[in-house]
């Protein structure tokens, strides 16, 4: 049975939600407001008078093959951290289930990443490959690997995906380990008695009973890789070479904060707002069915 | 089907020793039950021979072939958890076909395989279920039928009517000894429950902190127990334990109280004076005897057809007999029916049997 608190009148309801209902307000509500108003709006290039011009803004953005472009960056990118990420953390988590002896030493140092700022982890990338003072940039030119990722756009493009992968290993390899430990080991034991090998049992057994946490986590890598690389790219790359790591989030820096167009980059926001709305409702639905198997 | 040798097992986990060497062996088609008080090593046992656990020392044979390094998988074996330990993204089907799925045996055996294990179970109707969708009875079923369906050399059971009603529980046992017996095929199966024991089992192993203390049919066991403890876990209520000594020659015993009780089956060895422990089972005492010890009846439960009494003789020392119909009386006279005494040897309560 559920117990509920029921209060008598409004006052201390709203009372008591009127702080929340603030921040969300004022840091959220009022400026997505205005991302949606500007982007209908034009301005000119000095921001000295604005017009309404409908749903201009998006057409110019949809039909922009630049615009295109950055969209499969995006795709490309959060796919791939997404796919990386998750890999390696279920690698680990697994590793980690099996591990008895300096299991605990094992998982602190893998959830460390993610206390680290995402500038900060950029640059410690930035020194391992940087072509002429990072470490692995220079083996990679000693042993006659071209490695520049300030001109090659495809290892431009590779080396953020690893450091933003990386710092979301970390996130991932805690929910794995859980949903690891939450299988119960008379599970496992009975597969291996009906003869299943440990590849086999991987496959047949823990794998779809960690699906739910699986789906969960692509879900929060996507999102990710869309919204929380920004720091990531800015710090390694700039979105260059030419536009070869510019991803959406990152354009509408660009556009907005950089070119000063506005309409435009409030327009990009405005399409990222409706993708991650509509990215969390695929979330609440799936997490709404309890039963996933 | 096949014969079970388990050789010398003896498990430590740490610096804890949980096994001392066991030594057992398992006739073709035959079920041995293993039952002892909680954590006195049969899970652990069963699991050394599922291979799920390595033996610190000894050997386990399967049909006379040392398995003790193979991996579970190799051992031909099935095992019914106390949590039945089902598949739960799988129907009942897919519970029951996976180990035939795995050791490649074709579609139309695995389904006919299935659904004669399931009819034999009476769960042909749920087969399309997920474990989920199932009682705890059920579930119970679908793990015996994943075992079955199998057929493998051995079956293991580990406590797997324990988290039933009474009533299903009764039901199941008679069940699965049924089942076993058509299939005859080798168990070992494990309970604390020395109901189930005495059941089930053609033959018990009694276990005691990591020792067998007894292996018998259960008449063995029960008319004959090897030590103090067997004598008191098998059976219920327990065997009454009482101080004494041995008297006439070793012909008699004289308990602590005073009263002097002829041991009808023959004279133990032993001086006359050396301590022992005389047993005596409640059912085996006679209200109203000529050589009757006087109790005090503090409890008395009746169960219908008999009555179990609780009381104390006057020297302080507790008893329990059980006679039939209703006893009402406060003080009896009992005595013990005649080569119903069972003698142990005070320090090391082993059993000493007529010379
Ligand atoms: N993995 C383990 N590590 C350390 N000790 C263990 C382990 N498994 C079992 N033990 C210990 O070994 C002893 C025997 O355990 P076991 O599970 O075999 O008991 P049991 O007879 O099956 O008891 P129950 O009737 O409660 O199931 C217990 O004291 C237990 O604490
Ligand atoms: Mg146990």
């Amino acid at each position: 049975m559920q117990k509920k608190v029921i209060f008598r009148g409004v006052a201390l309801p709203v009372a008591l939600l009127l702080p929340q209902l603030l921040i969300t307000g004022i840091f959220f509500f009022w400026p997505a407001g205005q991302a949606v108003w500007s982007s209908f709006l034009r301005e000119d290039a000095f921001g000295l008078s604005r017009e309404f011009v409908g749903f201009e803004n998006f057409v110019d953005v949809l039909t922009d093959p630049n615009y295109l472009t950055v969209v499969w960056n995006t795709a490309v990118f959060s796919v791939s951290v997404a796919v990386l990420a998750m890999a390696v953390a279920l690698f680990l988590a697994v590793q980690a289930d099996k591990a008895i002896r300096a299991a605990t030493a094992f998982k602190t140092l893998l959830i460390w990443p993610y206390a680290v700022a995402p500038a900060v982890a950029a640059v410690l990338w930035l020194f391992l490959f940087h072509p002429q003072i990072g470490i692995f940039g220079r083996m990679l030119n000693n042993a006659g690997i071209m490695w520049d990722y300030k001109i090659n756009g495809g290892q431009a493009m590779t080396l953020v995906i690893i450091a933003a992968a990386w710092k979301q290993v970390s996130y991932n390899f805690i929910f794995f380990l859980a949903g690891l430990q939450s299988i119960p080991k008379n599970v496992l034991e009975a597969a291996a008695i009906d003869g299943a090998r440990p590849f086999r049992r991987f496959w047949t057994i823990i794998f779809p009973l960690i699906s739910p946490t699986t789906f969960f986590l692509l879900v929060v890598n996507l999102v990710y890789a869309f919204f929380d690389t920004f720091g990531t790219i800015h710090a390694l790359t700039q979105g260059g070479p030419g536009l070869s790591t510019t991803t959406l989030i990152y354009k509408v820096y660009v556009d907005g904060v950089q070119n000063l167009n506005f309409g435009s980059s409030a327009a990009q926001s405005v399409i990222l707002m409706v993708l991650v709305m509509a990215m969390t409702a695929i979330q609440f639905r799936f997490i709404e069915r309890k039963v996933h198997y | 089907m096949a014969s079970l040798d388990i050789q010398g097992v003896r498990k430590s986990f740490g610096a804890t020793k949980v096994l001392h060497g066991i030594d057992l062996a398992v006739r073709d088609g035959e079920m041995v039950v293993i039952v002892g008080a909680s954590g006195c090593g049969k899970s652990t046992l069963l699991r050394i021979v599922a291979g799920l656990e390595t033996a610190t020392d000894g050997k386990v044979l399967i049909e006379g072939q040392d398995v003790t390094p193979l991996e579970p998988a190799d051992r031909d074996i099935a095992m019914v958890f106390q949590t039945y330990a089902l598949y739960p993204h799988m129907t009942v089907f897919d519970n029951m076909a996976y180990g035939l799925k795995i050791r490649g045996v074709p579609k139309a055996e695995i389904a006919a395989r299935v659904k004669e294990a399931a009819e034999m179970l009476s769960i042909a109707q749920l087969l399309d279920r997920k474990p989920r969708q199932l009682s705890g009875g059920q579930r119970q079923r679908v793990a015996m039928g994943r075992a079955i369906v199998r057929h493998p050399k051995l079956f293991l059971f580990d406590e797997p009517l324990s988290n039933l009603d009474a009533k299903l529980r009764v039901q199941m046992r008679a069940e699965i000894r049924r089942l076993q017996k058509r299939l005859s095929v080798t168990s070992l199966f494990v309970t604390h429950d020395q109901v189930e024991a005495m059941t089930l089992g053609d033959r018990l192993v009694v276990m005691h902190e990591g020792r067998a203390a007894q292996v018998g049919t259960p008449m063995e066991v029960w008319s004959r127990p090897a030590d103090t403890y067997v004598a008191t876990f098998i059976g219920s209520p327990a065997m009454n334990l009482l101080p004494g000594t041995l008297e006439q020659g070793g012909a008699a015993v004289r308990l602590a109280g005073g009263a002097l009780w002829p041991l009808a089956d023959g004279a133990r060895p032993g001086a006359d004076g050396t301590k022992v422990t005389i047993g005596i089972r409640p059912e085996h005492l006679t209200v109203d005897g000529a050589e009757g010890v006087a109790m005090v009846v503090e409890l008395a439960e009746p169960l219908g057809s008999e009555t179990v009494l609780h009381g104390r003789l006057p020297d302080g020392t507790a008893l329990t007999a059980r006679v039939p119909g209703a006893a009402a009386a406060e003080r009896l006279s009992l005595t013990p029916d005649a080569g119903a005494l069972h003698v142990f040897d005070a320090g090391t309560g082993k059993r000493i049997d007529p010379a």
